[in-house]
């Protein structure tokens, strides 16, 4: 039975890789290198948490294949970028562009990190504060603290 | 001690603040939920709509351009036979449609001919006239990314909504119609 399985799933492996080739006859690997890296920055609009270069929904093939003939005509990566946020705007980019928009995104963990150290240094002065200002221990109260540094059991015992 | 009363006032203040913060993050979380991440703000509003020449769908000799459009307020409403929420939007748009509220032209969108003229057949017809976008080219200018989306576009030939998904009677009521109105007064 197992081996029975095993077979049908070799059998199908095969389906994957003939999926993969169909796409281009004769790919061009200069081509499909720089698709490759555009395509990992460009968001999947119908599977969102994927890039084109990811997905096998119908709107990323075409969209690679998009990529393909612009790479293929001369367009710059910036060019073909643009095309793409021109029609779907900056959420088609998974490293969104600085701007009034964003800019609480990008700012956000640096301001965040900021008050955090504030917090921490207001926090550090405060400490140092008190204790200066803490009155110093009497001469009997030191050397019970001495004794209880020193290992013994306090008087009371526990 | 002198501290006691400022340690007092610190001791609020240290609950208040992660309180402070605590309910401002369930602010946020509650109006993420209320969101629909498919919703994706057209970068369209505003632009004029892009120029394409397709071939009609019942006659793929004739051709159509949104050029013929101008003067009029009309929706382009991208759908397709495989498209399951197309179903959905169908008797709203069938209605419209009917009510001769608005010309709308369809836009067939990776879909075969046949499958999309006996789709009309079955479910009515309530396009001016719809065309084929087979390869889906057109469908890459106008940013489309899951029928059914609708967009309206002005006499100057401007978009001035898009509407992702299907129009619902509520989106009709609420959205469609005072734009409508707006634009063609």
């Amino acid at each position: 039975m197992k081996r029975f399985l095993l077979a049908l799933l070799l059998a199908f492996a095969g389906f994957a890789a003939w999926g993969q080739a169909t796409e281009v006859a004769h790919p061009d690997i200069a081509v499909e290198n720089r698709l490759k890296a555009i395509a990992h920055e460009l968001r999947c609009l119908v599977c969102q948490n994927q890039t084109i270069a990811d997905s096998n929904a119908p709107l990323a093939v075409d969209l690679r294949n998009q990529v393909r003939g612009m790479i293929a005509s001369g367009k710059s990566d910036d060019e073909i970028r643009a095309y793409m946020v021109q029609r779907y705007g900056d959420f088609v980019l998974y490293k969104p562009p600085f701007n009034a928009v964003t800019a609480f995104l990008w700012v956000g963990p640096a301001l965040l990190i900021a008050l955090g150290f504030a917090v921490m240094f207001a926090m550090f002065r405060r400490r140092k504060a008190l204790a200066e200002a803490a009155p110093a221990p009497d001469e009997s109260r030191r050397r019970e603290i001495e004794s209880l540094l020193a290992g013994d059991e306090p008087k009371a015992g526990r | 001690m002198a501290a006691q009363p400022a340690a007092g006032a610190g001791k609020t203040l240290k609950f208040a603040i992660p309180l402070a913060i605590f309910v401002g993050l369930c602010v946020f979380l509650a109006i993420g939920l209320t969101r629909d991440p498919r919703e994706i703000p057209s970068p369209f509003i505003g632009k004029a709509a892009p120029d394409f020449t397709l071939t009609r769908l019942h006659q793929p000799e004739a051709k159509f351009t949104p050029a013929e459009m101008k003067g009029k307020v009309w929706l382009l409403n991208v759908w397709a036979s495989w498209c399951v929420s197309c179903r959905v939007e169908h008797p709203v748009l069938n209605e419209m449609s009917r009510r001769g509220i608005v010309p709308i032209v369809g836009l067939n969108y990776k879909d075969a001919r046949a499958d999309a003229t006996r789709w009309l057949d079955q479910h009515g017809n309530p396009y001016s006239l719809s065309v084929w976008d087979g390869d889906g080219k057109v469908g890459i200018d106008y940013g489309v990314y899951g029928a059914p989306e609708t967009f309206v576009i002005d006499k100057q030939g401007v978009i001035r909504y898009k509407q992702i998904g299907p129009i619902t009677p509520e989106v009709l009521e609420k959205k469609l119609l005072p734009l409508l109105a707006q634009l063609n007064s």
